[in-house]
C-alpha cells in the first residue's frame, strides 16, 4: 500500500545513484558554449578572413568559386559528421546484436538522428554550392551525391522504424539489421554508381596538391574542430535524453504494477471485511478470495 | 532442410493459386501502371520505345511491394512463421521458402509484363539469353531484399507505408542493373548488358548471406 513516487529523481543504474532528470552536466555545458563560440569565430573568419577563391588562367581570365567557397566550411564538416553518425550507429548497432543491452540500443538511435541531420545539411548546402559553382543544382551521374542521397533516405527509414509502437527489444532487434543492411546497401549504391556515372564533378582532393590557401586551410580545419565539438555535444545531450526516457517508461511500468497490486490488495481488504457476513459458507471459496 | 525450403515454397504457392490475388490484383495493377507511364509520356512511341526497360523495372518493383506486403500479411494473420519455426523448420529454409515463393510470382509477372511492354511499348528483343537471364536475376535479387525488409516490418503498425520507404532505397542498384541490361537486351543503348547482370547476381548474392544469416534473430519475437 505504500506507494512512493520519485518526484525529481530516477533511480537510473540501480547501484544507488541519483542522477537529476536532466540530459545537462558540467562537460556538455562546456561543450556547448565551447561550440557556440567557435561557431561565431568561424562566422568571422569565414566571411571576413578567408578571401574570394579566385585564380587567374593562362589566358588572363578570373576563374573559381568566389563566395561560394564560404559554404566549404558548413558542408565538409557536416558530411563528415553525417558519415560519422552513420558509422556509430553501425558499430552500436552490431554492439547491441552481440551484447543487447539498452546502451548499444540509445546509443544508435541517438547517432542515426544527428547524422540524418548533418546528411540533409550535407545535400542542402552542397546543392546551393552547386548551382554557381557547377551551374547545377544536382547532378545525377555524381557518385557522392546519389550515394549521400540514398544513406539519408535509408536512416530516414531507420528514423520512421523508431517511431512505431512496439516492445523495446523487438524494435531494437528489427533497428539494428535495418542499420547493418542500410550500410552494407550504401557500398553496393557506391560502387553501382561508380559503375553507372563515373563522372564526379568533387574536386579532387586540394589539400594534398597544396592548391589551397593558408587562410582557407586554417578556416576549414577550424570548422572541423568546432563541428566535432557541436556533434559530441548533441550526442551526449541526446544519448542521456533517450537514457532518461526509457528509465522513465520502465518506471511507469514499475509504478503501474505497485498501484495494480495495491487495487488487488484493496479488493483482498474488502472482501476480508465482508467475511464475518458469510461464516456460514465453507471455507474453501474465502481462500480462493484471498488469493486473488 | 532443402524438403524444409519445398515445404514453404509450396505453401505459399498454393495458398497463392487458390487465393489468386496476384493474377487478380496485382497484374492488373501492373498493367495499368504501364498504361498510366503512355499517357505521361504523351503517346511518343519513340520515347516510350527508349524508357521501355526503365518504366518496366518500375512498374515490377511497384508490384513486388504488393506481393511482398501480401506474403508476408498472409502469414501474419495465421501467425505461420511462430507454427513454421515451432514446428523445428529452420531459419534459413524459411528464408529461403519465402525467397523462392516470392521469386516465382515476380517472374510470372515479369512473363506478363514483358508481353505487354513488347505489344504496347513496341519494342524488340535483340539479346534473348541477356533478356531472360537479368529476368530472372533481377526477380531473385528483388525477392531476397523483399523478404529481409517484408520480415522486418511484418507486425508493425503502418507496414504498407513503411515497407516502400524501407525497401525501394535498398533495391536501387536492382533498378540500376536490370534496366542497363535490358537496355542491352532491348538493343535501345548501349550498355553492356553481361556486366550489369554481375551486379544483379553480386546484389543477390549479398543479400541472400545477409538474409540467411540474420532471419532466424529477426525471427525471434515474432
Amino acid at each position: 500500500m505504500n506507494v512512493t513516487t520519485p518526484v525529481s529523481t530516477f533511480e537510473l543504474t540501480g547501484r544507488g545513484v541519483q542522477v537529476l532528470p536532466t540530459s545537462s552536466s558540467k562537460a556538455t555545458k562546456v561543450l556547448g558554449w565551447l561550440s557556440l563560440l567557435g561557431f561565431a569565430v568561424l562566422v568571422v573568419l569565414a566571411f571576413a578572413w578567408v578571401p574570394q577563391d579566385t585564380r587567374i588562367t593562362d589566358q588572363g581570365d578570373v576563374v573559381g568559386q568566389f563566395d561560394a567557397v564560404r559554404l566549404m566550411f558548413v558542408h565538409v564538416p557536416a558530411a563528415i559528421l553525417a558519415y560519422s553518425g552513420f558509422g556509430i550507429t553501425f558499430l552500436a548497432s552490431l554492439g547491441y546484436l552481440r551484447w543487447r543491452t539498452v546502451w548499444w540500443d540509445i546509443m544508435a538511435v541517438s547517432a542515426a538522428e544527428i547524422g540524418v541531420m548533418f546528411g540533409v545539411l550535407t545535400l542542402v548546402t552542397g546543392s546551393i554550392w552547386g548551382r554557381p559553382t557547377w551551374q547545377t543544382w544536382w547532378e545525377w551521374g555524381d557518385v557522392r551525391l546519389v550515394t549521400t542521397l540514398v544513406m539519408v533516405l535509408v536512416f530516414i527509414g531507420y528514423l520512421a522504424v523508431r517511431r512505431i509502437p512496439v516492445q523495446a527489444q523487438v524494435q531494437a532487434r528489427r533497428c539494428a539489421l535495418i542499420a547493418l543492411v542500410g550500410v552494407v546497401n550504401i557500398i553496393i549504391v557506391n560502387r553501382s554508381v561508380d559503375w553507372w556515372e563515373n563522372r564526379t564533378l568533387h574536386q579532387q582532393s586540394t589539400l594534398l596538391a597544396r592548391k589551397i590557401r593558408d587562410e582557407t586551410l586554417f578556416t576549414l580545419t577550424f570548422s572541423l574542430l568546432v563541428g566535432a565539438a557541436l556533434f559530441a555535444w548533441l550526442l551526449l545531450h541526446r544519448f542521456r535524453m533517450a537514457y532518461l526516457q526509457s528509465q522513465l517508461e520502465q518506471l511507469e511500468v514499475e509504478q503501474a504494477l505497485v498501484e495494480r497490486r495495491a487495487e488487488s490488495q484493496l479488493h483482498d481488504c474488502q472482501a476480508a471485511s465482508a467475511l464475518p457476513t458469510q461464516t456460514h459458507l465453507s471455507d474453501a471459496p474465502q481462500e480462493g478470495e484471498d488469493q486473488r | 532442410m532443402l524438403r524444409d525450403v519445398w515445404l514453404v515454397v509450396g505453401k505459399d504457392l498454393l495458398i497463392e493459386m487458390r487465393a489468386r490475388v496476384g493474377i487478380n490484383q496485382i497484374v492488373p495493377f501492373a498493367v495499368i501502371v504501364l498504361l498510366l507511364f503512355a499517357f505521361a509520356l504523351d503517346t511518343d512511341q519513340a520515347a516510350l520505345r527508349t524508357y521501355a526497360p526503365g518504366l518496366f523495372w518500375v512498374t515490377v518493383l511497384l508490384a513486388s511491394l504488393l506481393a511482398i506486403g501480401r506474403s508476408f500479411a498472409v502469414d501474419l494473420a495465421d501467425g505461420t512463421s511462430d507454427r513454421l519455426l515451432l514446428s523445428g523448420i529452420e531459419p534459413v529454409a524459411a528464408f529461403l521458402g519465402k525467397v523462392i515463393a516470392i521469386a516465382v510470382q515476380l517472374v510470372v509477372l515479369e512473363l506478363l509484363l514483358s508481353l505487354g511492354v513488347l505489344l504496347l511499348f513496341d519494342v524488340s528483343v535483340q539479346r534473348f539469353g541477356l533478356l531472360v537471364s537479368a529476368g530472372l536475376v533481377g526477380a531473385l535479387g528483388l525477392a531476397v531484399a523483399g523478404t529481409l525488409y517484408g520480415a522486418l516490418v511484418a507486425g508493425l503498425g503502418m507496414r504498407e507505408s513503411l515497407l516502400p520507404v524501407l525497401l525501394l532505397p535498398v533495391v536501387a542498384p536492382v533498378m540500376l542493373g536490370a534496366t542497363r541490361a535490358f537496355q542491352d537486351a532491348f538493343g535501345v543503348a548501349g550498355a553492356q548488358g553481361w556486366a550489369w547482370l554481375g551486379l544483379l547476381v553480386g546484389f543477390a548474392a549479398i543479400y541472400g548471406l545477409f538474409g540467411a544469416l540474420s532471419y532466424g534473430t529477426l525471427l525471434e519475437e515474432a
